[in-house]
């Protein structure tokens, strides 16, 4: 049985004008556990939102997503809340650290509100980052690469089955993107995580050996704005 | 934990707004705690000192002035009773001590009063409490001596051994100084009374003293009188305020001076509605420090929601912000209520002598704070509920 399971899965937005415009319509998609899975997509092709759906972030219109079992779908807004606190991990292009919290807290928040804070285990995270000295700096005090290594030791901290992974290299340069790349994938190895990255990156899509193009997996790509 | 980690860095993100708000609930806290204890211990105080005494007879008029003349030493003497009308109830049977004052001249504004050696001897001026002299004696009868209350011989700068001339009148005019010479003999101990504020000097010393009038030479201003029981004190009522006409007798004192509160009670009500208005723009004051930072939260909002935080625990953790800022706010609001009890307390003993006990354990203490945090708590339930509706998704941009 696979890890990830989507079937019939479909999410549309309402429009200004009053309409409602479609953005995912994916018919079937799977990944087993411990997979690294990247997904090919253009900018405004619904893949974020694809991701939220998987997350539980947002709700499907219709469809099923099925995680470890669970039907994401059905669940309520909290325990979908629940779910991706206790086995999904999320790594965003922006990273999205916690501005006024240290390092060693935006990690402790990556468990909080799952099995609970250790800090232990935050700081042996940081510590496999390459962050031991940076415990206690705020993400302002720290270099782009330096943030994003906090943000995968963040998605990592509740020991998730599954890490999605969006643009998580786009504001880093090149080599920062290679070596965050390299450990957002060895990281998930050495926990067990299946890895769904999505990019627009060739090189970062050119590291994974399975690897989809979005726009064929997602039948509403064409009617997306960009 | 979680909660806790929550409210304590969005406290210190939020560090000038949360400081100016909570120094806003501190003013209004201390605010309120003051005009309470002032009021509640004020009226307990000032109805409960009665220095040792049931009652007071004095000139005819009003009975309020007469308590406030002769017990407080503030007001102007509504004027005087004969000698033979203080014999005559200084013997009366029902009465079991009456202690004749005349007042009429001050020291540098501190009343001086003429009494006799037996007020520092046989009044108890509270259950179980004697004047006691904190240094020297009591004066002599007759010989131009006087004893200072602790807190006008501070004030004054007098001392056992010292000389001043007393001055003509209740109100201090340096150009009616009398010519006598009085000497400094005994300095009172602090009573946190009345008698505090007053110098002491023999009956017959002021009656006498150069420019008065010398026809009232044997008159007292008021007698201080201990009954032997309450039906006395009603007796005497009936016989000096119904059938009599000349003097008044005021009895119970506790009673007159309850009067005086409840006279003035909508002064208290006043104040107590102005903290009640302030302590309600203070909490409205956190409603809109928290709500005016959600645009700048939304983020955050959004982020923890990512990391599964649930929405009633980011409407939780808001709630709890406020609260804290309350709690805060309160906490400093015992130092902003020490400054202005210890203000008021230094204005009341000046004027009267009485001492308010700043740290005297009252309800408002307790209900206060607890009131003021719950109204916070309550005032953070609208930009909670902000929290609670932040879209996930719309806050996590950019979308690719």
């Amino acid at each position: 049985m696979p890890l990830l399971a989507l079937s019939s899965l479909q999410k549309s937005f309402r429009t200004p004008e009053g309409g409602r415009r479609k953005i995912v319509d994916v018919d079937d998609f799977s990944l087993d556990a411990g997979q690294q899975l990247a997904l090919r997509g253009e900018s405004g092709s619904g893949k974020t939102t694809f991701l939220h759906l998987i997350a539980g972030i947002l709700a499907a219109d219709s469809g099923s997503i099925r995680i470890d079992g669970r039907e994401v779908a059905t669940l309520s807004e909290s325990q979908r809340d629940r779910l991706r606190a206790e086995a999904i991990g999320y790594i965003f292009q922006t990273f999205n650290l916690l501005q006024g919290y240290t390092c060693l807290e935006n990690v402790s928040l990556g468990m909080a509100f799952g099995a609970g804070i250790d800090r232990a285990r935050a700081a042996h995270l940081l510590e496999r980052v390459g962050l031991s000295h940076r415990l206690h700096h705020y993400p302002r005090q720290l270099s782009t690469g330096q943030q994003q290594r906090v943000a995968v030791a963040r998605a990592l901290a509740n020991v998730p089955k599954l890490v999605l992974a969006d643009e998580p290299t786009g504001n880093l340069d090149h080599r920062n993107a290679r070596e965050s790349l390299a450990l957002i994938r060895d990281t998930c190895r050495e926990n067990g995580a299946a890895l769904l990255l999505v990019s627009h990156d060739p090189e970062v899509l050119g590291a994974f050996e399975d690897q989809r193009d979005f726009a064929a997996l997602n039948r509403a790509a064409g009617e997306v704005a960009t | 934990m979680t909660l806790l980690l929550l409210v304590r860095r969005s406290l210190r993100q939020h560090l000038l707004s949360t400081i100016i708000t909570a120094c806003s609930i501190a003013l209004a806290g201390g605010l309120l705690m003051s005009v309470w204890v002032v009021k509640a211990q004020s009226q307990a105080t000032f109805t409960q000192v009665n220095t040792g005494f049931d009652a007071v007879l004095g000139a005819r008029g009003s009975k309020l002035q007469l308590v406030l003349n002769a017990i407080f030493h503030l007001e102007a003497s509504p004027g005087n009773v004969a000698v033979s009308d203080y014999e005559f109830i200084q013997r009366h049977p029902a009465v079991k001590l009456a202690i004749p004052i005349a007042v009429g001249d001050n020291l540098r504004g501190y009343r001086i009063v003429g009494t006799v050696p037996e007020l520092f001897s046989a009044v108890d001026y509270a259950p179980g409490k004697k004047f006691t002299l904190a240094s020297g004696r009591v004066f002599t009868p007759g010989a131009k001596e006087a004893v200072l209350g602790e807190f006008a011989a501070h004030r004054l700068g007098l001392r056992v051994g010292d000389t001043f001339h007393p001055f003509h009148g209740l109100i201090y005019d340096e150009k009616n100084q009398h010519a006598e010479t009085y000497a400094v003999t005994g300095i009172l101990a602090a009573s946190n009374t009345p008698a505090d504020k007053v110098i002491w000097i023999p009956l017959h010393g002021l009656q006498t003293m150069s420019g008065h009038d010398a026809r009232a030479s044997t008159d007292v201003s008021a007698v201080l009188i201990q009954l032997r029981s309450p039906a006395a004190g009603f007796m005497l009522d009936m016989m000096y305020n119904k059938q009599g006409n000349r003097l008044t007798f005021a009895y119970p004192i506790g009673a007159i001076m309850a009067e005086l509160f409840s006279k003035i009670g909508w002064f208290d009500q006043v104040l107590a509605l102005i903290a009640y208005l302030v302590g309600l723009v203070s909490a409205g004051g956190v409603l809109v420090a928290i709500y005016n930072s959600m645009a700048a939260r939304r983020r955050d909002i959004a982020i923890l929601r990512a990391l599964g935080a649930k929405r009633r625990t980011l409407f939780g953790a808001i709630v709890l912000e406020a609260a804290a800022i309350g709690a805060l706010g309160m906490a400093a609001a015992f130092v902003a209520y020490a400054a202005i009890l210890t203000g008021v307390a230094i204005v009341i003993r000046a004027q009267t002598g009485v001492l308010l006990e700043t740290w005297k354990f009252h309800p408002v203490m307790l209900w206060a704070p607890l009131g003021m945090i719950a109204l916070c708590a309550l005032g953070g339930l609208l930009p909670a509920w902000k929290a609670y509706r932040t879209d996930v998704a719309d806050n996590l941009a950019p979308v690719s």
